[in-house]
C-alpha cells in the first residue's frame, strides 16, 4: 500500500497507508464517535466539506450494500479510519468501502492514531487538513502555511441541494421537503408514514412552495453555518404561521434564525449515535444521532416566540425548539436515525399529527 | 427523581459460594452496590456465606453476616435487622431466588420490608417461559418456536410443523442430561426417547434449532422514570449453540450494519422498558447471518457475568448505577463517574476491540467432557483490549495462562487433519488453537467457516495472523516487519521462535528501536470529552496517555482468571494490598487481565493496567513507571511465576526475596533448609524420570504422594499405592524430566491442620492455626477446615507456632506464608510452605480482624509489626467455632469424579459460625449446598478397607433413625455388627441396584469410598456420578461423613431405649 500523510494545519503530521482515491484532499477534520454505520455518516450530505475520523478502530467491517445509502454522491473530503477491514463480511455487502471510495473519489488514510488525532480536535477544535495524493513526496511546510490561509468554506448549501424539485409520492399527507442537503433517511420516514413528498432545493421563493398547497413542510438537515443560508432564513420567515413546520438539525436551526435567535460555533461539535438529549416535556432521555458544528444560542431566545424543548444532557446546548404560537417544531438531532439510535422516531409521528391538527383546524375555520 | 428519603437501611443479598456460572464478577457487582448505597447515605445489611469476598468485609457494609444464603438464616436476619428494604438483583441467580423465596414465605409482607430494583414480578415473568413467551408476542419480538412433548410421535407432530433441526431438552434434568440436537427423524426418535426416560416428569422441551445464527448480547438499564440505554453491545465470536459464558465474546459487534444494531437495540430497549427492569439487564439474541430474521433467546433480570464484563469492556460502572437506580436515582440526575463531567445516561462510544475467553477447568479435569455446549463449564475468564481484533485475542490467548502466548496448538504435529476437522465442526475449549492449525495447514478460510459457522469476519482475522507468521519468517530482522506484528498483538517469545532468537533478544531489539507499546485510557466516550480514569490498555500506537506521576509507586500483580485452586481469594488479597500501599503513602498499580474482580475496578487502585500477566507486558509497563518494587506475593502463582524472570530483568521485587521464594518452592534447596532449621517434614526426594521415581519410592515404602514441583490446586497430584500404579502415573499423567521434576514423598495418614502467617523479617505474626475434618490426602483447598483447631494438644500447638516462627525466619519471609502441616501419631511434620498469600487469608481475616494482606503489605514496605501495633506470636483464640466448607460445581463437569483427593476439585468456600462446631458445621454444610435431613437413608458403598470405620457410622446413622442401605460386601459386614441393613444389588445386578437407588431418590445420603482407578467405567465412579446428576449429597471422605453424622446427632433429641429392668424370677 501507497504511503499517505495527514496533515493539520498546526502542524501535526499523521503518516499512515492510503486508500480510496489516490487524490490528494483538503477540509476540516471532524470526528465521529459511532460504532456502527459508517456507510451512513460517509454518504450524509452534512459532512460536506470535512474529513471524517472514526474514533471505532475497525472500519469496513460489514462493506458497503445498496440499500444504507444516505445520499447517491457523497460529498465528505476524506475518510481517517485506524485499520480499514479488506475482506466484509454481511449477507447484504456488496462492495468493499475501499472499492466504494475510489468509485467516488474519496481519500482515505489508514494505520493512523486515530485516538490522538481525536484528542487533538477536542482540544483545538475546528482543525483544517490535508490529506496528501497517495505515495507522493510533499513540503509538508507548505502545505501548513497553505492550510492556514485557505479560508472557512462557505456556501454548503448550495452546493449539496439537489438542483431541480423531485417527487417521492404516496398517498397520505403532502409534504413539501426543503433540501439543504438532505439525508435520505428523513423522506424514507415521510415516505413510510405514506406521505407525498416534494423535494425542492434549498432556495425555492415561499410563493412557489406555497403553490404546491403542502399541509406541511419539512426543513432537512445540511452542512456548514446556518448564518449563511440567507435566502433560506427569509423564505422561512414568510412560511412561519401559514403551514405546520418541523426542522431537523440545520433546519433547526435556520427555523430559530427566522425567528430572531442566534447560532455559534461549538468548540468540536456533536458527532456520534450516542448523545442523551432530554425531551423536557416527557422528562425523558432520548439517546440520539448527531451531526453538528453550530448550535442556537440560548441567550438570544429572549425576545422570540421560541422555547425551549430539548436539551443535551452532557453540555446543556439547546436540542429542540418549539413556536408559542404557531405549528411550528425542531430538533437538532437526527429522529431519522441511519445511522445511530431510533429512539425520537416518534417526532415524524408528532409530525404527522401536527398536520392532522392543523388539516382539522383549517376545515373547522371554514365550515 | 431524588433518592428514597423514607428508606434508611438496606438488606443486600450476596451470592454466595463460586460455582461455575456463578463467580467473582458478583463479589465485584456487590461491592459496587454496597459502597454505592453508602455512599448515598443509606445504611447497608449485607449477607453473604462466602469469606472471600470483599464485599464481606466491615468496611463496605456497615454490618455484615456470613450466614448461610436459605430462608432460614436470612428470615432470622430480617427479623433481627428490621430493615426497610432488600436488595436481591445483584447477587446472582442465588440473590434472586432467595428473595422469591422470601416473598413467598410471607416474611417480606409481615414485616413490610420492600424489594428494590427490579420488581419480583417482572423478574417472575422474565424467567418464567410462559409468561415470557406471552410478553415477546405483545412486543412482536419473536422467540424459537417450541413445545413440551410427552412421547415420541408428539414430537414429530411438532417437527412436522417447524421442521428440523430442533433441540431436545429433558425436563428437570441436571447439565442437560439426555439432550441434543436432532437433525433427522432417526435421532430424533432416540433423542426424544432417551430423553423422555431421562426426565423424572418424562416431559421433554423441543425448541427450533437456531443455532448457526450469531449470537449478540445487549447490556441494558433502565430506571424508574423510563429512561433505557444500552451500556454495550457484544457478538459472540462462537455462533448460538455455546452458552454465551463458554464462548469467545468480541466488544462491541463487529459485523452488524448499523440497521441490524438498531434493530437488535430497539426490541433489547422494549423488552426492558416492557418488564419494567429497573437496574441493569442482559438481553440475548440470535441474529440470522442472511436475513434481518432474528429472535430473543433470554433475558437475564439482574447484574450478570456479562454486565461486568460490559462494565469491564467500557469503564461504565453498571451494578454501581444499578444501585443507585434501585433508591430512585434516574440515569439523568447520576453523573458518569468515568468523565466525572457527563451523565450516566449515555451510551458509552468505544475506540478499541474488546476480546474475552473463557478459562475452562479442563487441564485439571482431563477426563471431563471438553465439548461446548448449551451448560456452562468455565470457571473463568479474561478479557483483552487492543485497538484491532487481532491484537486483543492475542493478548487474550496469552492472558489465559493455559502455556499458549501464540494462537499455537500444543502437541500439533500429534493431530491428524480429519482430527482436526473433527474439533473445529465440534466446539471445544480448544476450537481457536485447531482454527490456527487448520489454516496453517492450507485450509480455505471458507471451509473453516463452513466447519464452524463462525463469522468470516472473524477467521479472516485470525487468517492476518497466521499470514504475519508466514511474512515474520521470511522478514528474520526486519523492523518494519517486527513493529507490524507487534500491531497485531504478537508476543516477543512467538517472534522470537520464527526468528531462531531469544524473546529476550527480540524486546531488546525493540527497545533499542523505539517500537515498545503506549497507553490508552478507557473512557467511556472514545475521547469525545477530557476524563480523568485511571484505567490503561497497552497498543502499539503514537500518542502515550498514562502520566507517570512523582509519587513513589509500587505494582501489584493480580491473579489472572479464576479456575480451580486459583480463586477469589487472591483478588481479595491483591486488594487488600493495595489498598495497604496507598495507607503507606505510595501510589499503587495494579496489572491484572481478569474482567471478574474487584481489583480491575478501575476505581480501587490509583492506576489499573488491564493487561496480560506474561513477562513482557509486566515488563513494558514497569518501563514505563519506574516503580521501587513489585509486589508478586498476592496475585497466587500466577504473580509468584512472573517472580525470577522479573529480578532477571533487574526489577525489585518487594518483600521475600527471589532466592527465598526459591528456597520455599525448590524441593531440594527447602530440603536443605528443613534440615538447617530442624524442622521434620515427611520422607521424600525428586525424580526426573521413571526409574528415579520407583527408587525412591522403594526406598521410603507405600503409598507415596506424587506431583510435578510448581504447580497450585495439586494439580496432577495423586496418592499411589504400588509399582504399577506409580507406572502410570510416570507415564500418563506427568512427563517428568529434569526441567519437571516429581516430588514423590512418602504418604503420612494424620490430620492436617494449616497455618498462615505474616513476617517482617524478624517478628512473625500467626492469626491462627486451622485443623481440617479430611485426613492429611485430601487436598486444602477441598477440606472442611475448622478454626480453632479442635483436637490439637497445647504442646502440638507450640510446636507448630515454634516451627512456623523458624520457618519464617528461615526463610527470611517478609510478608505472608502460608505453611500445611500433618500430625501422625503425634508428631508435627511439616508438608509445604508457600511464600505467598494462600486461599485461607480471607477467611482467617475475617474471624481474627486482623487485615492479614494490608499488615503484610505494611511489612513488605517496610512497617515492622510490632509497629503496626501488632504483638507477635500466635494471636488469642477467637470466641466461638469457624468451619470452611469447599463447594463444588460437578453437576456442570460431566465425567469427572468427585472423588476428593491430594488434587483440588473444588471452585468455591463458604463459611459456618457459631458456638459450637456442630452448630457451624450445620451451617457450613447448609451454606455450601448440603440438605440435612433429620432422618432418612443412606446409602454405604464402601472399600474393604473402611469397612471397620463405616460400622461405626453406620451405627450412629441408625440410631438417630436413618435407614442403612448397602452392596452385599459393606452389608454383610454391618449385620454382623448387629446393623439393620437393606441389601441393594451392586450395577449390574438383577434386583434394585445402587443406580435405581440413587435415582429413585430412595437415599438421602450416599457415602462412597470405591476410589482407586479413575476410568469413568469404574462402579465407584458411575454411583459418584449418579449421585451428582441427582443432586444427593455424596461423602467420598469418612471423616465428612463423620462430621455430617455428628450434626445430625447435634440437631436431634437422643431416642434411647428405657434400660430394661433386670427381672427377677
Amino acid at each position: 500500500m501507497k504511503k499517505r500523510l495527514l496533515i493539520l494545519e498546526d502542524g501535526t503530521v499523521f503518516q499512515g497507508e492510503a486508500f480510496g482515491s489516490e487524490q490528494s484532499s483538503q477540509g476540516e477534520v471532524v470526528f465521529t464517535t459511532g460504532m456502527t454505520g459508517y456507510q451512513e455518516t460517509i454518504t450524509d450530505p452534512s459532512f460536506y466539506g470535512q474529513i471524517v475520523t472514526f474514533t471505532y478502530p475497525l472500519i469496513g467491517n460489514y462493506g458497503i450494500n445498496s440499500d444504507d445509502f444516505e445520499t447517491i454522491a457523497p460529498v465528505i473530503r476524506g475518510v481517517v479510519v485506524r485499520e480499514l477491514t479488506k475482506i466484509p463480511s454481511n449477507f447484504r455487502s456488496e462492495i468493499t468501502l475501499d472499492e466504494y471510495l475510489k468509485t467516488h473519489n474519496i481519500p482515505g488514510i489508514e494505520g493512523i492514531d486515530t485516538r490522538k488525532l481525536t484528542r487533538i480536535i477536542r482540544s483545538k477544535g475546528a482543525v483544517r487538513a490535508m490529506l496528501t495524493a497517495a505515495g507522493e513526496e510533499v513540503n509538508v511546510e507548505e502545505i501548513v502555511k497553505q492550510l492556514n490561509e485557505t479560508p472557512y468554506l462557505k456556501n454548503h448549501v448550495k452546493e449539496v441541494s439537489t438542483k431541480m424539485p423531485f417527487p417521492s409520492p404516496g398517498r397520505g399527507k403532502r409534504v413539501v421537503l426543503m433540501d439543504f442537503g438532505m439525508k435520505n433517511g428523513i423522506l424514507r420516514e415521510l415516505n413510510n408514514r405514506h406521505c407525498d413528498v416534494l423535494v425542492v432545493p434549498y432556495n425555492t421563493p415561499a410563493e412557489k412552495i406555497m403553490s404546491f398547497r403542502p399541509e406541511g413542510i419539512l426543513l432537512s438537515n445540511g452542512p456548514g453555518n446556518p448564518a449563511d443560508v440567507t435566502e433560506a432564513i427569509e423564505t422561512i420567515k414568510e412560511l412561519i404561521g401559514k403551514v405546520p413546520m418541523f426542522g431537523i438539525c440545520l433546519g433547526h436551526q435556520l427555523i430559530a434564525l427566522a425567528c430572531g435567535a442566534k447560532s455559534y460555533k461549538l468548540p468540536f461539535g456533536h458527532r456520534g449515535g450516542n448523545h442523551p438529549v432530554k425531551n423536557l416535556q416527557t422528562g425523558v432521555v432520548e439517546i440520539t444521532s448527531q451531526n453538528h458544528g453550530y448550535v442556537i444560542d440560548e441567550n438570544s431566545l429572549e425576545g422570540t416566540d421560541l422555547e425551549i424543548t430539548h436539551v443535551s444532557l452532557n453540555d446543556g446546548t439547546i436540542e429542540g425548539l418549539k413556536h408559542k404560537k404557531h405549528p411550528v417544531f425542531s430538533v437538532q438531532f437526527h429522529p431519522e436515525a441511519s445511522p445511530g439510535p431510533e429512539d425520537s422516531n416518534y417526532l415524524f409521528d408528532e409530525f404527522i399529527a401536527l398536520m392532522e391538527r392543523a388539516g382539522e383546524e383549517i376545515a373547522y375555520a371554514k365550515a | 427523581m431524588p433518592k428514597r428519603k423514607d428508606i434508611e437501611s438496606i438488606l443486600v443479598i450476596g451470592s454466595g459460594p463460586i460455582v461455575i456460572g456463578q463467580a467473582a464478577e458478583f463479589d465485584y457487582a456487590g461491592t459496587q452496590a454496597c459502597l454505592a448505597l453508602k455512599e448515598e447515605g443509606y445504611k447497608v445489611i449485607l449477607i453473604n456465606s462466602n469469606p472471600a469476598t470483599i464485599m464481606t468485609d466491615t468496611e463496605i457494609a456497615d454490618k455484615v453476616y456470613i450466614e448461610p444464603i436459605s430462608l432460614e438464616f436470612v428470615s432470622r436476619i430480617l427479623r433481627k435487622e428490621r430493615p426497610d428494604a432488600i436488595l436481591p438483583t445483584l447477587g446472582g441467580q442465588t440473590g434472586l431466588n432467595m428473595a422469591i423465596e422470601l416473598q413467598k414465605s410471607g416474611i417480606l409482607d409481615e414485616l413490610g420490608i420492600e424489594v428494590l430494583g427490579t420488581k419480583l414480578e417482572a423478574i417472575h415473568h422474565a424467567e418464567d417461559r410462559e409468561l415470557f413467551r406471552s410478553l415477546m408476542f405483545e412486543l412482536g419480538a419473536p422467540v424459537p418456536e417450541s413445545d413440551i412433548v410427552h412421547s415420541v410421535e408428539e414430537a414429530k407432530a411438532f417437527v412436522e410443523k417447524i421442521g428440523y433441526p430442533v433441540i431436545v431438552r429433558p425436563a428437570f434434568t441436571l447439565g442437560g442430561t439426555g439432550g441434543g440436537i436432532c437433525h433427522n427423524e432417526q435421532e430424533l426418535e432416540e433423542i426424544v426417547s432417551s430423553g423422555l426416560k431421562y426426565s423424572p416428569v418424562k416431559q421433554c422441551l423441543l425448541e427450533k434449532s437456531i443455532a448457526g445464527y450469531k449470537e449478540i448480547e445487549f447490556e441494558v438499564m433502565r430506571d424508574s422514570k423510563n429512561n433505557a440505554i444500552v451500556v454495550c453491545s457484544m457478538e459472540n465470536v462462537d455462533p448460538v449453540g455455546i452458552h454465551t459464558g463458554d464462548s469467545i465474546v468480541v466488544a462491541p459487534v463487529q459485523t452488524l450494519t448499523d440497521r441490524e444494531y438498531q434493530m437488535l437495540r430497539n426490541i433489547s430497549l422494549d423488552i426492558i422498558r416492557a418488564l419494567k427492569i429497573e437496574g441493569g439487564c442482559n438481553v440475548q439474541l440470535a441474529l440470522d447471518p442472511h436475513s434481518f430474521k432474528y429472535y430473543v433467546i433470554e433475558v437475564n433480570p439482574r447484574v450478570s457475568r456479562s454486565s461486568a464484563l460490559a462494565s469491564k469492556a467500557t469503564g461504565y460502572p453498571i451494578a454501581k448505577i444499578a444501585a443507585k437506580i434501585a433508591v430512585g436515582l434516574t440515569l439523568d440526575e447520576i453523573k458518569n463517574p468515568v468523565t466525572g463531567t457527563t451523565y450516566a445516561d449515555f451510551e458509552p462510544a468505544i475506540d478499541y476491540v474488546v476480546a474475552k475467553i473463557p478459562r475452562w477447568p479442563f487441564d485439571k479435569f482431563e477426563s471431563a467432557k471438553r465439548n461446548l455446549g448449551t451448560q456452562m463449564k468455565a470457571t473463568g475468564e479474561v478479557m483483552a483490549l487492543g485497538r484491532n481484533f487481532e491484537e486483543a485475542i492475542l493478548k487474550a490467548v496469552r492472558s489465559l495462562e493455559t502455556g499458549h502466548y501464540h494462537i499455537d496448538l500444543k502437541h500439533a504435529e500429534d493431530h491428524d487433519d480429519n482430527w482436526i476437522e473433527k474439533r473445529i465442526k465440534k466446539a471445544g475449549d480448544e476450537r481457536l488453537f485447531f482454527i490456527a492449525e487448520a489454516m496453517r495447514r492450507g485450509v480455505a478460510v471458507e471451509q473453516i467457516h463452513k466447519w464452524s459457522q463462525i463469522d468470516l469476519f472473524f477467521l479472516y482475522k485470525l487468517k492476518n495472523i497466521i499470514d504475519m507468521e508466514t511474512v515474520l519468517s521470511e522478514n528474520k530482522n526486519d523492523l518494519e516487519v517486527l513493529k507490524q506484528a507487534k500491531r497485531l498483538g504478537f508476543a516477543d517469545q512467538k517472534i522470537a521462535e520464527l526468528w531462531d532468537m531469544e524473546a529476550k533478544e527480540i524486546y531488546e531489539l525493540r527497545k533499542s528501536n523505539g517500537i515498545v507499546p503506549v497507553y490508552k485510557m478507557v473512557d467511556t466516550c472514545a475521547a469525545e470529552f477530557e476524563s480523568a480514569t485511571p484505567y490503561y490498555y497497552g497498543t502499539y500506537e503514537e500518542e502515550n496517555e498514562s502520566i507517570v506521576s512523582d509519587k513513589p509507586s509500587v505494582i501489584v500483580l493480580g491473579s489472572g482468571p479464576i479456575r480451580i485452586g486459583q480463586g477469589v481469594e487472591f483478588d481479595y488479597a491483591t486488594v487488600h494490598s493495595v489498598w495497604a500501599i496507598q495507607e503507606a503513602g505510595y501510589e499503587a498499580i495494579i496489572i491484572n487481565s481478569n474482567p471478574e474482580t474487584v481489583s480491575t475496578d478501575f476505581s480501587i487502585s490509583d492506576k489499573l493496567y488491564f493487561e496480560p500477566l506474561t513477562i513482557e507486558d509486566v515488563m513494558h509497563i514497569i518501563d514505563l513507571e519506574k516503580p521501587i518494587g513489585v509486589v508478586v506475593q498476592f496475585g497466587g502463582q500466577t504473580a509468584i511465576n512472573l517472580a525470577d524472570k522479573l529480578a532477571a530483568n533487574g526489577v525489585k521485587i518487594l518483600g521475600t526475596s527471589l532466592e527465598d521464594i526459591d528456597r520455599a518452592e525448590n524441593r531440594d534447596l527447602f530440603e536443605q533448609a528443613l534440615k538447617e532449621l530442624e524442622i521434620p517434614q515427611p520422607e521424600g526426594d525428586t525424580a526426573v524420570s521413571l526409574d528415579e521415581a520407583l527408587e525412591i519410592a522403594k526406598r521410603i515404602g507405600f503409598p507415596v504422594l506424587v506431583r510435578p514441583s510448581y504447580v497450585l490446586g495439586g494439580r496432577a497430584m495423586e496418592i499411589v499405592y504400588n509399582e504399577n500404579e506409580l507406572k502410570q502415573y510416570m507415564e500418563n499423567a506427568v512427563e517428568a524430566s529434569p526441567d519437571h521434576p516429581v516430588l514423590i514423598d512418602r504418604y503420612l495418614t494424620g490430620k492436617e491442620v494449616e497455618v498462615d502467617a505474616i513476617s517482617d523479617g524478624e517478628n512473625v505474626l500467626i492469626p491462627g492455626i486451622m485443623e481440617h475434618i479430611e485426613r492429611a490426602g485430601v487436598h486444602s483447598g477441598d477440606s472442611i477446615s475448622v478454626y480453632p483447631p479442635q483436637s490439637l494438644t497445647q504442646k502440638q500447638i507450640e510446636t507448630i507456632v515454634d516451627y512456623t516462627t523458624r520457618l519464617a525466619r528461615g526463610l527470611n519471609i517478609v510478608g505472608l506464608m502460608n505453611i500445611q502441616y500433618v500430625i501422625s501419631d503425634g508428631n508435627v511434620y511439616v508438608i509445604e510452605v508457600n511464600p505467598r498469600a494462600s486461599r485461607t487469608v480471607p477467611f482467617l481475616s475475617k474471624i481474627t480482624n486482623i487485615p492479614m494482606a494490608n499488615v503484610a503489605t505494611k511489612a513488605i514496605l517496610g512497617q515492622s509489626i510490632v509497629e503496626q501495633g501488632y504483638e507477635t506470636g500466635l494471636v488469642e483464640e477467637k470466641k466461638g467455632v469457624y468451619v470452611k466448607v469447599p463447594v463444588f460445581s460437578f453437576a456442570k463437569l460431566r465425567r469427572v469424579d468427585i472423588t476428593l483427593g491430594p488434587e483440588m476439585k473444588s471452585t468455591g468456600e463458604v463459611m459456618g459460625k457459631d458456638i459450637t462446631l456442630e452448630k457451624a458445621l450445620y451451617k457450613g454444610l447448609v451454606a455450601s449446598g448440603i440438605e440435612i435431613k433429620p432422618y432418612g437413608t443412606v446409602l454405604f458403598t464402601v472399600a474393604d478397607k473402611d469397612k471397620e470405620e463405616a460400622i461405626s457410622l453406620a451405627k450412629r446413622f441408625q440410631s438417630v433413625g436413618y435407614r442403612i442401605m448397602a452392596t452385599e460386601g459393606t452389608a454383610k459386614k454391618f449385620e454382623e455388627a448387629g446393623i439393620r441393613t437393606e441389601v441393594v444389588d451392586k450395577i449390574g445386578g438383577k434386583g434394585k441396584t445402587l443406580v435405581d437407588v440413587i435415582q429413585n431418590g430412595d437415599a438421602q445420603v450416599v457415602i462412597n469410598t470405591l476410589t482407586k482407578g479413575k476410568q469413568p467405567a469404574r462402579d465407584g465412579f458411575r454411583i459418584r456420578r449418579e449421585t451428582v446428576e441427582n443432586g444427593i449429597p455424596c461423602l467420598t471422605s469418612l471423616d465428612t461423613a463423620n462430621a455430617l453424622i455428628t450434626v445430625i446427632e447435634s440437631m436431634t433429641f437422643a431416642i434411647q431405649e428405657m434400660p430394661k429392668a433386670e427381672v427377677y424370677s
